[in-house]
């Protein structure tokens, strides 16, 4: 295989004894979208200045283009980064800004002019070149910041949480926008965020932190759907989490004997050891269904166990949420279990109320089985 | 401020904490000053009577070559002062600005302790260490230079001056560099300029009304020094105030001690004004 | 090191590393050399004989010595007390308060602060000798009004300035909220305004009573013969010969000003710390 554009081994960031990146390896392909997720200090961001050579990595090599970065500047590498704050330079007009990094490159007049009004145009911003900063808008700094990053023609381009501090509106058309641009340049993003939708809505592959361990790189929907541990499968999206023990582990099947519930696999688990295992159930993946005395049970899957991969439960509150409503059930033993439904159809009753006996019920291959 | 209240909306509360430092200021200062400003279009009488007639002859006089040479030289030496203040005390603001917290305050400390020294007792160290037989001397002789005289010239003035002004350029240049966003600097060498070139490009341009103020904070009392050209200088190493002490104490010509006073108060109010419409006409800049 | 160094920590960058050092020395160098030298046991100063306290013994003889001390230390005492609540209060007039002129008023409370210290000394010459003679014949410390009246007024309006500032962090909700809870104009000032200004008025007695005590210019103008500070003194000491003793007595001055400025440091530090962790 070639030679990835970024490879990080072994990375570690060390202030004093704490460790904000631990032990990092991960490679990045040219041309990929590639985001790193994390809740706040995690060390994503630690890791993006890493990359961009603001900060030193205590331990282990960071290679781009298969070049060892240690002991180069962050001004001599093929890298630029757009700022949380976006760092546009006051006292400069946007044309200025732009024009910045190849002034100082000995870029001559003419070419410089022309790149700086191809970058603007890149970014939708003809016609803004003699305004200052302050006379622009959250969203129009952010434009040039990218655009003042883009004309230098980086290899990669560094985005730190670059919708942050946009408003909702502007935040979603900003996602397909900067999806679009980056088709255009081909040059690799590699953009930190907190935000998993705006993680899994942009990128081709993301990379989970957590206190400055990588936990899982994968595509956002393996990310969703085949998270590595509970941390991942937590952190993405909303999860219903059974911890218990693997009563039955074969190629084709598995079951787990949680505490008041059994959940059946139609898979076998590799790697168990005989441990606590958890079983990760997403809550738009289970169905519910009335519960009346002496009634019908919801169907499930042949082969099912007795009284695998069913619940009963009693409402215990839900909230509308326009598209879809979320029901809050309490299982047996107090166990609170999410569940999520479709508003389908615009005239469908509810038909679910506060402290209604209802059934909880999944299909086999709806739970993903976590060792850690 | 919009939550400032009308004072005849709360008289009371008003001249409660109004009246004393307003009458104080009146008194204690504003007066005393006026009085010497009435003295300086005035001219003696006899001994101690001063005829307060309108002239203009004592500032005239300051018109005389041996007066000009004198605020001249005086506004050299405050301007060099200032010079080398800020070219000494830039690294050590920069370095103390981006320092961790704990460094910080050490090093604050550092520039902070001399800073509550007193005055004469920082000249009188600086007298015996620059002294003939003094330290630095004996250090030049046993790498068998000087003895150079050190002391009593106009080196030593501008020595003492840097010595004693320092710490009144750092502490205002901290805080402006302090006030920078970081990432500003960040993306200046992220986009390719190196060290010196992101200072003279981004630092100093952002930063230029905070490093003007500390420019002007260090100016003002360099241009007014007394104890130090007095001590340190040579007899041609007069400063308007020692020229104006002289005039009240020595020489008895207050009238025109007054008017020179004056002067004086006129520079510094100059250069305050100078300053103030600088950082005027780059507010904008600011944000 | 500097190749373990993050692009913008420049403390651990050789180069000015070593310009931090000259400049200590620079700083320091005459300071400490002062000192050593009130240990030397040569009336020269020059070269190093031998350890001695005989200075310091020399300055607790030294009767007018004393005496300048005693003065500086009263009259920075009381400059500081009232300068603290003359502050205090102008700052709190003009924060809270609009009334006519108001530019006009705050230019001039700033002048003290800008106004030379020579054009200051010399108008107060002038103002206790022709305006308001201060009478030679008063018993201690009153004799030193005139000194204390000085310093009051190039003292309180620092003092102004840092409290001002730290009243602008003031959120006008808690003083509300104490009137809303049935506090008076004036419980609100005492229980609410006054802990916030606190730490200001811990930085402002400090720099008062510095100000005071580093005052050479404008005591030396409003000073009589009987009426000597201890700058003054130095500096007539300092006029006629450079003796150990008056190395001992600076020694002394240090020593008390650094143990002043840790003092204030560590409750300043104390106050901020404990009003952060309320917040």
């Amino acid at each position: 295989m070639a030679e990835p554009l970024i490879r990080i081994e072994g990375v570690c960031k060390r202030f004093g004894d704490f460790a904000a990146v631990d032990n990092v390896d991960l490679a990045i392909e040219e041309g990929e979208f590639f985001a790193l997720l994390g809740p706040s200090g995690c060390g994503k961001t630690t890791l993006l200045r890493m990359l961009a050579g603001l900060e030193v990595p205590t331990e282990g090599r960071i290679l781009i283009d298969g070049k060892d970065m240690e002991g180069i500047p962050p001004n001599k590498r093929p890298v630029n980064m757009v700022f949380q704050s976006y760092a546009v330079f006051p006292h400069m007009t946007v044309e200025q800004n732009v024009g910045y990094g190849l002034r100082i490159d000995g870029v001559a007049k003419d070419e410089r002019a022309q790149r700086v009004q191809e970058a603007l145009g890149l970014v939708k911003l003809d016609g803004f070149e003699k305004r200052k900063p302050d006379q622009l808008s959250g969203g129009q700094r952010q434009r040039v910041a990218l655009a003042r990053a883009l004309v230098k023609r980086p290899r990669v381009l560094l985005l730190d949480e670059p919708l942050s501090a946009l408003d909702a509106k502007l935040r979603e058309a900003m996602r397909s926008e900067l999806a679009i641009i980056q088709d255009k340049v081909g040059v690799t993003f590699v953009m930190v965020t907190h935000d998993q939708d705006e993680a899994l809505a942009m990128a081709c592959r993301c990379g989970v932190m957590n206190k400055g361990v990588l936990q899982q790189v994968a595509t956002p929907s393996d990310l969703y759907e085949y998270p590595a541990n509970r941390f991942v499968a937590d952190f993405i999206g909303s999860v219903n989490l059974f911890e218990g023990k693997l009563v039955i582990d074969e190629t084709s099947q598995a079951l787990i004997e949680a505490d008041g519930a059994r959940v059946w696999v139609d898979h076998g688990v590799t790697g168990a050891t005989g441990g606590t295992v958890w079983a990760a159930l997403r809550p738009e993946k289970i169905e519910l269904s009335h519960r009346e005395e002496g009634g019908h049970r919801p169907p499930v899957a042949a082969g099912t166990p007795e009284g695998a991969n069913m619940l009963a439960g009693t409402v215990r509150h839900y909230s509308y949420l326009g598209s879809e409503t979320v029901y809050e059930i309490e299982a047996a033993g107090g166990r609170m279990i999410k569940v999520l439904r479709s508003n389908v159809r615009r005239y469908e009753d509810r038909g679910f109320d506060y402290d209604q006996p209802v059934w909880l019920s999944w299909s086999p291959q709806s739970p993903a089985v976590l060792l850690s | 401020m919009s939550t400032e209240q009308p004072w005849s909306r709360a008289k009371g509360p008003f001249a409660a904490v109004f009246t004393a430092p307003a009458l104080w200021l009146l008194f204690f200062f504003l007066v005393p000053l006026a009085i010497i400003w009435a003295y300086s279009f005035g001219t003696t009488q006899g001994l101690t009577d001063i005829d307060i007639n309108g002239t203009f002859s004592n500032y005239v006089r300051i018109a005389d070559p041996v007066y000009i040479e004198v605020f001249v030289k005086s506004l050299w030496y405050a301007a060099l002062t200032t010079f080398l203040c800020l070219v000494v005390g830039f690294p050590v603001a920069l370095a103390i600005t981006f320092s961790s917290d704990r460094q910080k305050v050490w090093l604050l400390l550092l520039i902070m302790l001399p800073f509550w020294t007193n005055l004469l007792v920082r000249t009188y160290a600086l007298m015996a260490v620059l002294r003939t037989e003094g330290f630095v001397n004996d250090m030049l002789g046993w790498v068998g230079l000087g003895p150079w005289p050190l002391l009593h010239n106009n080196f030593a003035v501008v020595f003492g001056l840097v010595y004693v002004n320092l710490p009144f350029l750092v502490l205002p240049l901290y805080s402006a560099l302090d006030r920078l966003d970081r990432s500003l600097l960040e993306a200046s060498l992220d986009l390719g300029a190196g060290h010196i070139r992101t200072i003279f490009e981004v630092v100093v341009p952002l930063a230029l009304p905070g490093i003007l103020s500390g420019l002007l904070i260090t100016f003002i009392p360099a241009l007014g020094s007394y104890l130090t050209p007095d001590l340190l200088g040579g007899p041609d190493s007069q400063m308007i105030a020692n020229v104006i002490e002289r005039q009240f104490k020595r020489a008895n010509d207050w009238p025109f001690g007054s008017a020179l006073s004056f002067i004086l108060m006129y520079l510094t109010f100059f250069a305050i004004a100078a300053q103030g419409l600088v950082a005027k006409r780059r507010k904008g800049l600011e944000q | 090191m500097s190749k373990k160094a993050a692009p913008l920590d420049y403390l651990s960058r050789w180069p000015l590393r070593l310009w931090l050092v000259l400049v200590a020395i620079f700083l320091y160098a005459p300071l400490l050399t002062l000192m050593a030298f009130s240990f030397n046991d040569s009336r020269r100063n020059i070269v190093w004989q031998g350890f001695t306290l005989d200075w310091y013994g020399a300055v607790f003889q030294d009767s007018d010595l004393l005496t300048a001390f005693g003065n500086s230390l009263t009259i920075a005492a009381i400059s500081t007390v009232v300068s603290l609540i003359l502050g205090a209060m102008v700052a709190v007039a003009c924060w809270r308060f609009r009334f006519p002129l108001k530019p006009a008023f705050e230019g001039a409370l700033a002048l003290p602060i800008v106004v030379p210290e020579i054009c200051m000394g010399v108008a107060m010459l002038v103002f206790f000798s022709r305006v308001m003679p201060w009478p030679d014949d008063l018993p201690w410390p009153f004799s030193l009004g005139a000194i204390i009246i000085a310093h009051i007024s190039f003292s309180f309006p620092f003092v102004a300035v840092i409290v001002r500032a730290r009243l602008a962090s003031f959120n006008r909700e808690l003083e509300e909220a104490a009137k809303d809870l049935g506090a008076s104009e004036w419980r609100a000032f005492m229980d609410v305004l006054v802990p916030h200004m606190k730490p200001a008025l811990i930085a402002g007695a400090l720099l008062a009573f510095t100000l005071s005590l580093d005052d050479f210019v404008i005591t030396f103008f409003t000073a009589g013969p009987d009426t000597v500070t201890f700058p003054v003194k130095v500096y007539s000491m300092v006029r006629f010969s450079v003796t150990p003793e008056v190395n001992a007595a600076s020694t002394l001055l240090i020593v008390v000003t650094v143990l002043l400025t840790a003092i204030g440091l560590k409750m300043q530090g104390k106050d901020v710390a404990k009003m952060e962790g309320g917040q």
